[in-house]
């Protein structure tokens, strides 16, 4: 199979226009004969199914959480991206699509990305007609700030909650079409296969958390908004629920998976504390605009951070890359981070952390707000107290937050901070159309591959899942659609559904059978460390191989060895997770694979055989500029697609923040 | 900061599903660090459980950064434990100390009916938003984000009282199991700004009934909910609801209006 | 609630008035004068039975919102969070409100039932303040005087704030000042009746 990204002929800034004024429509009597299934609920999945429902398709809306409202979008916390240009600081749809193209080092479509940036501006309108009470300046118009890989400042947010507060718009925009009786919405129910009817993705078999039931559900399109699959690494930032089951399942169905090793590390994560670790929380990137990232000089040294003298201090960020300093993007931020530790001057007791500190950025507010004051001779301590409340004001409840998980005052104390797991740039293959290669099925949001390349900006994921829900499926379902109206729907005692069914419930007392010694947890842990250690910040082929026969060994000790108590027919969470790490297993072996394939370093993804002098990544342009799609053969068996990437409008060049 | 180990003695609710009866059993967990967050000792104890090869606790519990609103554990009588404006997750073990016994039971309101051990039914909230707590503005239909400048101060305000995690700790904690303050903190978030207007008056009403019908008890001001919500979510907002509501049934609009 | 519980605020603060005449220490000349006023007037009599149909409405909207506020949590918790959450008397307003009722009944029984008896049995009207001096010489009345009283001030703490809240005027602004006029008044007033019986008892007015 070839591999057709369906990207609209014409100059990049007219695709979309021109798609959108031919796409084939499908009118509103037709519309209510035609069924959607909306997997996931975050943003990317709140926002289609409102939409969607909006226009009068029939929808279906699926998550394993008590409510919609709690995927884990709402986690989100510094911002979203939009080309609003409200700063008047030069920034363009244009701009935010090559900011987005050169974070992502030369990995992603440009036509993706274009309509991304183009979109966006629509995004903000939309939410604050929502009433999304985004942060406001005293005039009573909206306020922004920057992030990462960007020099203006078109980051709009609401405190440190800007996914909570998107999330919750989206949510309510949902439940309002549930009111209305457009969508019909299944909490408490996890995908756990899809349906296939005549080639075309035709339903879904979810089981029912609560009873442990499996229940079938026909549409004639599904829609996949499951968010990343960061959780293969055991602790990062995602939610403890967040896994790539139903993606997974899709892709074992014939939905290939695109760059599965392009995966973000966040620099700005509370740092691990001890074994018994269950996730990691992050710090919003928000808080590199004012701290400053540092480490001793000295290797080893022990002092406690307050009485170690400004001139001992290494500022690494701002002394290896002056123009960006600590808003760098991510990937380079982290193997910054990691850098500095592994060469011995990490801080902690861990000594695996970097400081990130608030005092200059307080001193600097406390003078500002004094001369607002007209406090002219105000003392240092005068500075001080209203310095940290100018801080407060923007940071406030991180810094709650930081003290309540460490213990320490970050207002008295520099921040222990460290790279973590945070998000994951590959997904699910899909075409412009967010179509993957099985009709019918669609991926929006963090579950498909497709605006972000190797890297992902701050600011963005939030940007990207809204885009996807609220402005793009609309436009591109109905066109699929439109050749649709005549299929009727299926009854669930179709054939295939039975199958799919049995195929699930075969599945599932398989695993309750194996009856071994070893908890879900445990095994999950396992897995989680061959990945982070051999598949991690930094990769090389060596490690990879190994970590590929480790984690085949791992899978065939789980299904032998792991223990679920509990019946199937109930409440059971021990056998929820058993089937999500199941699927981990698996996945973790690909983005090996994906990773052992890429012979470059790009973006998130960086193999140690290739990188400058100076430790920065490398790029192979002649050979990998690529997508990666993989399609799934049976056990441990994948076959590699590509889809080239063409520039017409942006020339690669290698990433510099210097 | 000084970290330590601890044993505890844990008095769990048992219960098998909604129609069973529940019941206290006691565990014993040990060398639990001081470290750890409140969930992640309850890891430790449901992998000992499971070791012993004994059905593990089931509760709720996702992003644990203390914004899903997902976890709910009633802890030795205060909802989501004894730290100020904290879910659950976000508690520490670094509160206790070696020989404490901690009794851990679910919300407990009969419109949050118990599905397994300390995992409850909070669909009820869904509910209530459906019937008004939204903005009716379809995809497309928005003019510009800045069109309309909102007073920075009303801004704030509507922010703080959209900060509610929909976890249900004021309904666990009021001695009514009222969720006046749930349901407040939507229809001041809306009130507020000028694009929650228009259906005020409705909104109101609707959520009103709707968690009238849903069984939650009456507000009679104790203000344990305030005290006891994680995000802090403020008392005003039931006395902005109650001015809402009481315009609108004396403005006589709001009538059962979905 | 909160519209009744006002009337009936209302009520103690004019009822309050008209008694505080007995410290003029006057032998109960002023005092007389105006329960006379008060127990003749058309228009008072006639607000009496308004407020003695607010009072039962009071009563029976109180047991009936306690009783199924009750209902809405049928498994009770284990351990409660006490008074760390909340304060006593705001959660204790039924058995508040009971004490107070249960002290009306005394109340009425001793003054106003026999006075509007003899007036209805053309009579006329009793002395009233001849009545205070003689029952509060007798030491258990005192006591169940003192304790209504008590319980009325608690009562009040909540009822006060409570009512304003609930017809949504504890707003930023004004939340401080209603809560302390209303801890003002649950203070004084119970406190300006419970001198009374403390007054006669001790010999203070004589």
């Amino acid at each position: 199979m070839t591999l057709n990204s369906k990207i609209p002929a014409g100059p990049l800034d007219k695709k979309w226009e021109s798609y959108k004024s031919t796409c084939k429509l499908v009118n509103p009597a037709n519309k209510r004969h035609l069924d959607i299934i909306v997997v996931g609920t975050g943003l990317a999945g709140a926002s289609a199914a409102a939409s969607l429902g909006e226009l009068g398709y029939k929808v279906k809306t699926f998550c394993f959480q008590d409510s919609p409202r709690r995927a884990h979008s709402i986690a989100a916390q510094g911002g979203i991206n939009a080309a609003k240009n409200y700063q008047n600081d030069g920034d363009s749809t244009y701009r935010l699509f090559y900011d987005t193209i050169k974070g992502g080092d030369y990995r992603s479509r440009e036509g993706n990305v274009h309509r991304l940036a183009e979109v966006s501006a629509n995004i903000i309108d939309q939410c604050v007609a929502q009433g999304v009470p985004f942060a406001r300046e005293y005039g009573g118009l909206l306020s922004n700030r920057s992030f990462g890989g960007t020099q203006v400042q078109r980051t709009f947010y609401a405190a440190g909650q800007t996914g909570q507060q998107l999330l919750i718009g989206a949510y309510q925009a949902l439940e309002r079409q549930v009111a209305l009786g457009n969508v019909t919405q299944y909490s408490r129910h996890e995908m756990l296969e899809l349906v296939i009817i005549d080639g075309k993705a035709r339903g879904i078999i979810a089981r029912n958390l609560v009873t442990g039931e499996l229940e079938r559900f026909f549409a004639h399109a599904v829609l996949l908004c499951s968010g990343g699959y960061g959780n293969v690494f055991y602790l990062s930032t995602n939610a403890m629920g967040s896994n790539v089951t139903a993606a997974w399942k899709a892709h074992k169905k014939g939905a290939y998976f695109g760059n599965p090793c392009f995966t973000q590390i966040h620099p700005t994560c509370i740092p691990v504390s001890g074994d018994h670790q269950s996730k990691l929380t992050l710090m919003s990137e928000s808080l590199r605009n004012d701290g400053r990232i540092w480490v001793p000089k000295k290797q080893g040294d022990s002092r406690k951070p307050n009485e170690i003298p400004e001139d001992e201090r290494d500022y690494y960020l701002e002394r290896r890359y002056p123009a960006f300093g600590n808003l760098v993007p991510r990937d380079v931020a982290s193997r910054a981070a990691k850098e500095r530790c592994d060469a011995g001057y990490g801080v902690g007791a861990s000594k695996q952390a970097v400081y990130l500190d608030y005092a200059s950025a307080i001193e600097r507010y406390g003078k500002v707000e004094a001369n607002k004051q007209g406090l002219s001779n105000a003392d240092a301590r005068t500075i001080r107290e209203l310095g940290e409340g100018v801080v407060k004001e923007k940071y406030g409840n991180l810094f709650e937050m930081y003290e309540k998980i460490t213990g320490e005052n970050p207002y008295k104390v520099p921040m222990r901070i460290y790279p973590a797991v945070h998000y994951t740039m590959g997904g699910l293959w899909v075409d412009y159309e967010l179509q993957t290669t099985v009709p019918g099925l669609y991926a929006l949001g963090e579950a498909n591959f497709s605006d972000h390349g190797a890297n992902r900006l701050g600011a963005s994921a939030l940007m990207q899942g809204l885009a996807d829900g609220y402005f793009v499926i609309p436009y591109t379902l109905g066109n699929n659609l439109a050749d649709d109206i005549r299929t009727k729907a299926i009854p669930t005692n179709h054939p295939a559904f039975e199958a799919a069914e049995k195929e699930v419930s075969d599945r599932i007392n398989r695993l309750m059978n194996i009856k071994g010694k070893e908890s879900v947890e445990s095994f999950h842990k396992r897995l989680g460390k061959i990945m982070w250690d051999k598949c991690g910040m930094a990769r090389n082929a060596q490690g990879l191989k190994e970590a590929v026969e480790e984690i085949k060994a791992l899978r065939k000790e789980f299904w032998s060895n792991v223990y679920i108590p509990g019946e199937v027919k109930e409440f059971n969470p021990e056998l929820d997770k058993a089937g999500r790490v199941a699927d981990f297993l698996e996945l973790g072996e690909l983005m090996c694979l994906d990773a052992l394939n890429r012979n470059e370093s790009c973006g998130g993804h960086f193999r140690e055989e290739y990188q400058t002098e100076d430790g920065e990544a490398m790029r192979q342009d002649d050979k990998y500029m690529y997508v990666a799609a993989w399609e799934y053969k049976g056990d441990s068996q994948f076959e590699m697609h590509r889809e080239d990437l063409n520039y017409e409008v942006v020339h690669p060049s290698q990433r510099s923040y210097k | 900061m000084e970290h330590y180990h601890m044993n505890l003695t844990l008095k769990v609710w048992r219960q098998k599903n909604k129609n069973e009866r529940g019941r206290f059993e006691t565990f014993q967990v040990k060398n639990i660090s001081s470290e750890m967050s409140f969930l992640e000792m309850f890891d430790v104890l449901n992998e000992q459980l499971v070791a012993e090869q004994k059905e593990p606790i089931a509760f709720d519990h996702d992003c644990r950064e203390g914004i899903c609103g997902m976890c709910s554990m009633y802890i030795n009588g205060r909802a989501h434990g004894p730290w100020h404006h904290t879910t659950t997750c976000q508690l520490h073990m670094r509160e206790y100390k070696d020989g404490d016994t901690i009794v851990v039971e679910p919300w407990r309101a009969n419109s949050f009916p118990v599905i397994k051990d300390l995992v409850v039914d909070r669909s009820s909230f869904d509910r209530i938003i459906q019937a008004g707590g939204y903005v009716s503005v379809n995809t497309g239909n928005a003019v510009d984000a800045n069109a309309l400048p909102i007073e920075k101060q009303k801004a704030d305000e509507s922010f703080a009282a959209a900060a509610c995690i929909g976890c249900g700790a004021c309904v666990a904690a009021c001695p009514n199991a009222s969720a006046m303050l749930f349901v407040s903190a939507k229809v001041s978030h809306l009130a507020l700004l000028p694009q929650g207007d228009p259906e005020r008056k409705t909104r109101a009403v609707n959520m009103i009934q709707q968690m009238d019908k849903e069984g939650f008890g009456s507000c009679t001001n104790i203000g344990a909910c305030e005290a006891e919500c994680p995000k802090g979510i403020s008392l005003e907002n039931i006395a902005r609801l109650n001015r809402e509501y009481i315009g609108a049934v004396f403005s006589g609009s709001g009538e059962g209006n979905a | 609630m909160s519209l009744t519980g006002l009337f009936l605020i209302l009520f103690l603060l004019v009822h309050c008035y008209i008694n505080a005449q007995i410290f003029y220490n006057d032998g109960g000349e002023r005092f007389r004068a105006a329960a006379h006023f008060m127990g003749t007037n058309f228009v008072i009599r006639t607000v009496e039975i308004g407020l003695f149909a607010f009072l039962i409405l009071h009563i029976v909207q109180g047991l009936l919102l306690w009783a199924r506020n009750r209902a809405r949590r049928s498994t009770r918790y284990a351990v409660s969070a006490g008074s760390k959450t909340s304060s006593w008397y705001s959660r204790s307003m039924a058995l508040l409100g009971t004490l107070v009722l249960l002290f009306l009944l005394v109340h009425l029984s001793k003054f106003w039932g026999p006075n509007r008896l003899s007036q209805t049995m053309g009579n006329g009207e009793l002395d009233l303040y001849t009545m205070m001096r003689d029952e509060f010489q007798v030491t258990w009345i005192v006591i169940v005087y003192i304790c209504g009283c008590i319980a009325l001030g608690w009562h009040l703490v909540h009822g006060f704030y409570s009512s304003f809240q609930t017809l949504g005027l504890g707003t930023h602004r004004y939340k401080g000042m209603i809560k302390g006029i209303g801890v003002a008044f649950s203070i004084i007033v119970p406190l300006i009746f419970a001198l009374m019986p403390i007054a006669f008892y001790t010999g203070w007015i004589s």
